[in-house]
């Protein structure tokens, strides 16, 4: 490992190096179109344009980034939900012709003295759910679309042959180009280009272009993901980020691109033209010394990324193992952050985009790939991050070394690692219980810990192989549901109860079954199942700050409204409580950070010139939320029997789960059921877990109940034409029309109705059951 | 590339300041063309129970690690400079700077520090100031890179 203070020309990463012919495979570009454009000087944060293209017709225009526009979805995933609503259809599916692959940017992404002001907002209408999905990703790209000129970026159609699309803020001309020599796969063809179209061969005007790409895996899965590229000047390789949720990176290989180029000039620190700099950089600089004296006592970011909490996790029975069977696991200490601490080059400054000191990014350079297409070849992986090491608890993958090769081709190919992983263990514990077995999995041994199974079958799928299981199983865990269940294959209920997916999409790496507002964190949820709107599992299991469902209702609105802000600004949300300043525990509201709260709205006011406090900061979130809950239900989905969740995420399934924590449930059912433990001893186990299974399943509903009126939602979980109003959609007039008709709708059907059974000792949220109409 | 072992770093004699603070000046010269000195020096004199300090960069380098685009680096002589042409402002040198000596103006957001050129040397009239040569291994110092503060010191 480096020691610190080398000059970034002399570091070599020692990867293989790779022998392209890079002017044959330029030559080999047929140019489709060419559109030469005035760029926008960016002003306070906006560009005020964004760029339209369409695949199929190879159209390339402008649109304007209107007042209205901002005032109603502030930036960023806003501006997407709102190029959506233009452009898709209620049964626009992910390869529907119009539908429209977005990338944001926000009016604080491209800043540089704040951490974490690099991130670009992705939504797309994904395979797993068929609703729109949004993704938050890392890497240049983002800010360099905006300073080419553009706030967002909107494709459209599908491209008859394998294409790039070249945004070129230098020259100022977009063009898209057939590029039928380059590589698939992220690794290489992310390279390829950055090498064909920096300005310059060396490695600053390398690092001023970014790539969007995906892979084979993509093209074969609905997992895909983006990879986004930041050219390392120290490694002299294109690291990578991944929006890595829904499947976007198959919507990108569906439209048959390769990769999105933007290129850039030299830019500056005010390049994103804050309207007062000067109190930007202030506030800026002082976070940016909170990470240097507390990172190291706190969360440790900088030197293992959000792997450090692997054993916070484990600690606290929370880290999926075995596919959530279980929240901890004797094994999991090989693959505490130390472990990869050991492995992780630490060449810094390691942010994925400039002026992030969080640094959270890192890298295992010179890795020696040990399986598939790749295998002997010496390569840079980005991560692995604390979900993807989670995914090996999940799939009981207990060593370092398999962690990051899954972690390798995973991006590589252009897969969530997240989806892929937790898919996988499902399919394990199938295999254990017989409902799978090598047959029915096309060969594969694919048991719990069985490492080169699970390379195996990353390697066939991305390679396109038509075996029937591959197929179905890179489609994710709800399809394979079906199958299984269409095949009776085994016990329907275990088959629907042990799949982590909710809304077609499958969680993220974290076990919920002892904290019902983590349930609801991961259930009420605009995209499906993910914890970048709550995290709410210490606050409620370990702390137990909010202990009613009012509570709970409560944090389940202030958080996804605060977490979705990020998004709406092009901002990474790490930096707002993975370090929290030294007195924070001492104010009056510790989880919501005040003072890092405080920051942003001196932020955003200072690059925007807005004046906006922190009540009108959750405005802005709230507007974007219900307008994409809107949108959901428009599109058919977007209610309570969306909003729902597997048992495995709310208890033990199975008996072998209950015995494994049997005094706590024990504890909790003779509390329930009010009858002395030694008598709940006694009982039959099945007997409890059935008792369990009704209970937490009403809980569920009942906290379901409270949130929706919370958030201003029906019973059914549809937002009201009145709640729309107040949040400024009084002249969205379709919209209104089509939710007051779907209200009356489910009036008719009945589903204006509490969903949680209530006991006579327990409060319903509202005396009015049709709540809303006297608002 | 040959090791750099040697650099030059400003050496103060403060029984000879009387706080005339020509020096913030001469530097403010060299980096804004103006004489504002303070805020828009990289050299600062501090005058705390009746004896004058300076405030000034030691040439340890930690920022080299710091920037994300390699516009700070170690020179020949083995003074640390920033390259204002290739930064892009982030601050992320001036915050993590162990002794505060990369500073930043509110003219400017690219932000700046001493690079020994002697002008304040020159520029005192009660030579308090000289340019002493030192080794780099004595005063480097890089960016903390352990595991964890709390456990692992």
């Amino acid at each position: 490992m480096v020691k610190g203070q080398f000059s970034w020309k002399d570091y070599d990463a020692g990867n293989t190096k790779h022998e392209w012919d890079l002017q044959k495979i330029h030559a080999a570009h047929k140019v489709l179109t060419e559109f030469k454009y005035d760029k926008n000087k960016i002003e306070k944060g906006f560009a005020n344009k964004t760029l339209y293209i369409n695949l199929t017709t190879n159209e390339i225009k402008e649109k304007p980034v209107t007042d209205d526009m901002k005032k109603k979805f502030t930036g960023g995933r806003g501006f997407g939900l709102k190029l959506l609503w233009d452009s898709i259809q209620p049964d626009t599916r992910w390869n529907s012709e119009e539908n429209d692959l977005v990338i944001t940017t926000g009016p604080l992404c491209g800043s540089t003295q704040y951490p974490g002001s690099g991130k670009s907002l992705c939504l797309t209408v994904s395979p797993s759910t068929n609703i729109v999905c949004d993704s938050n990703v890392g890497g240049y790209f983002g800010p360099y679309l905006k300073f080419c000129g553009y706030d967002a970026l909107e494709i459209q159609g599908k491209a008859k042959e394998d294409v790039i699309i070249v945004i070129d803020g230098e020259a100022s001309v977009i063009r898209i180009e057939t590029a039928p020599l380059e590589e698939i796969n992220t690794h290489l063809v992310s390279e390829q280009l950055t090498y064909m179209y920096s300005s310059k061969d060396d490695e600053r005007s390398r690092q001023r272009v970014s790539v969007v790409s995906a892979g084979h895996g993509a093209e074969n899965s609905y997992w895909g993901c983006l990879n986004f590229s930041f050219w390392d000047i120290r490694r002299k390789v294109a690291r990578l980020k991944q929006a890595g949720r829904g499947g976007l990176g198959t919507v990108l290989r569906d439209k048959k691109i390769k990769g999105i180029v933007a290129r850039v000039d030299k830019f500056t620190g005010v390049e994103n033209a804050p309207e007062n700099p000067e109190a930007a950089a202030k506030v800026g600089t002082k976070i940016q010394k909170e990470i240097r004296d507390l990172d190291r006592y706190q969360c440790n970011m900088r030197q293992v990324g959000t792997a450090h909490l692997v054993e916070i996790m484990d600690a606290y029975d929370l880290l999926p193992c075995e596919n959530y069977r279980f929240g901890s696991f004797p094994k999991a200490p090989k693959i505490y952050s130390m472990k990869f601490f050991e492995n992780f080059t630490r060449v810094i400054p390691d942010g994925c985009w400039h002026g992030c000191t969080m640094a959270c990014a890192k890298t295992v350079d010179s890795f020696e790939v040990m399986t598939g297409p790749y295998k002997g070849h010496r390569v840079t992986v980005d991560g692995p991050e604390y979900e993807t090491v989670g995914c090996g608890a999940n799939m009981s993958l207990w060593d370092p070394k398999w962690i990051i090769e899954f972690n390798f081709y995973c991006d590589t190919y252009g897969i969530d690692t997240i989806s892929s992983g937790t898919a996988i263990a499902y399919y394990m514990e199938m295999f254990e219980y017989g409902i799978l077995n090598k047959e029915r999995c096309g060969g594969l041994e694919l048991a719990f810990g069985n490492f080169n199974a699970v390379m195996q079958f990353l390697h066939r799928m991305a390679d396109g192989d038509t075996d029937e299981f591959i197929k179905v199983a890179a489609k994710g865990i709800r399809r394979v549901k079906d199958w299984l269940k269409s095949k009776n294959w085994g016990d329907h209920q275990l088959i629907e109860d042990a799949g982590m997916e909710s809304k077609g999409l499958e969680y993220s790496e974290y076990v919920t079954k002892e904290s019902l507002a983590m349930q609801g964190g991961y259930g009420l949820t605009l995209k499906g199942p993910q914890h970048d709107e709550a995290w709410l599992i210490f606050m409620d299991m370990v702390n137990n700050q909010i202990p009613t469902f009012k509570d709970k209702a409560e944090a389940l609105h202030y958080f996804p409204m605060w977490r979705t802000w990020f998004g709406l600004n092009g901002l990474c949300k790490l930096p707002w409580n993975d370090v929290e300043p030294a007195n924070n525990a001492e104010t009056n509201d510790p989880s919501k950070v005040p003072e890092h709260l405080n920051n942003y709205v001196e932020y955003q006011n200072a690059v925007t010139g807005w004046n906006i406090n922190k009540e009108e900061l959750i405005l802005q979130s709230e507007r974007a939320y219900n307008w994409q809950r809107a949108l959901n239900v428009w599109m058919g989905r977007g209610q309570r029997r969306d909003d729902w969740i597997p048992y495995r995420s709310m208890g033990p399934v199975t008996e072998l789960e209950y015995v494994s924590r049997q005094e706590r449930y024990d504890k909790q059912l003779a509390e329930i059921m009010n009858k002395p433990l030694e008598e709940i001893e006694k009982m039959d186990v099945g007997k409890k877990v059935k008792l369990l299974y009704d209970h937490r399943r009403n809980q569920y509903q009942i906290l379901s109940d409270a949130v929706y009126m919370r958030r201003g939602w029906t019973q059914n979980g549809v937002p009201t034409p009145v709640k729309m109003k107040q949040l400024g959609f009084a002249d969205e007039q379709k919209m209104l029309d089509f939710l007051a008709k779907k209200i009356q709708e489910d009036e008719e059907n009945g589903l204006n109705e509490w969903g949680g059974v209530y006991s006579e000792s327990e409060e319903k949220p509202s005396k009015e059951r049709r709540y809303w109409e006297s608002w | 590339m040959t090791e750099i072992k040697r650099a030059k770093i400003l050496k103060f004699n403060s029984e000879k300041c009387v706080g005339c603070l020509e020096c913030e000046k001469a530097c403010s010269q060299v980096h804004f063309k103006c004489d504002d000195g303070g805020e828009k020096s990289a050299i600062r004199i501090h005058e705390k129970d009746g004896k004058f300090q300076m405030h000034v960069c030691n040439q340890n380098g930690l920022c080299i690690d710091m920037c994300p685009v390699g516009a700070i680096e170690r020179m020949p002589n083995g003074t640390v400079i920033l390259n204002k042409n290739i930064c892009v402002g982030c601050q992320a040198c001036v915050a993590f700077c162990p002794l505060g000596a990369m500073k930043r103006s509110a003219s400017r957001i690219e932000p700046f520090k001493c690079i020994s050129c002697g002008a304040c040397v020159r520029a005192c009239p009660e030579d308090a100031l000289e340019l002493v040569e030192v080794d780099i291994e004595e005063i480097k110092q890089i960016v903390f890179n352990n595991y964890g503060g709390a456990n692992h010191g």
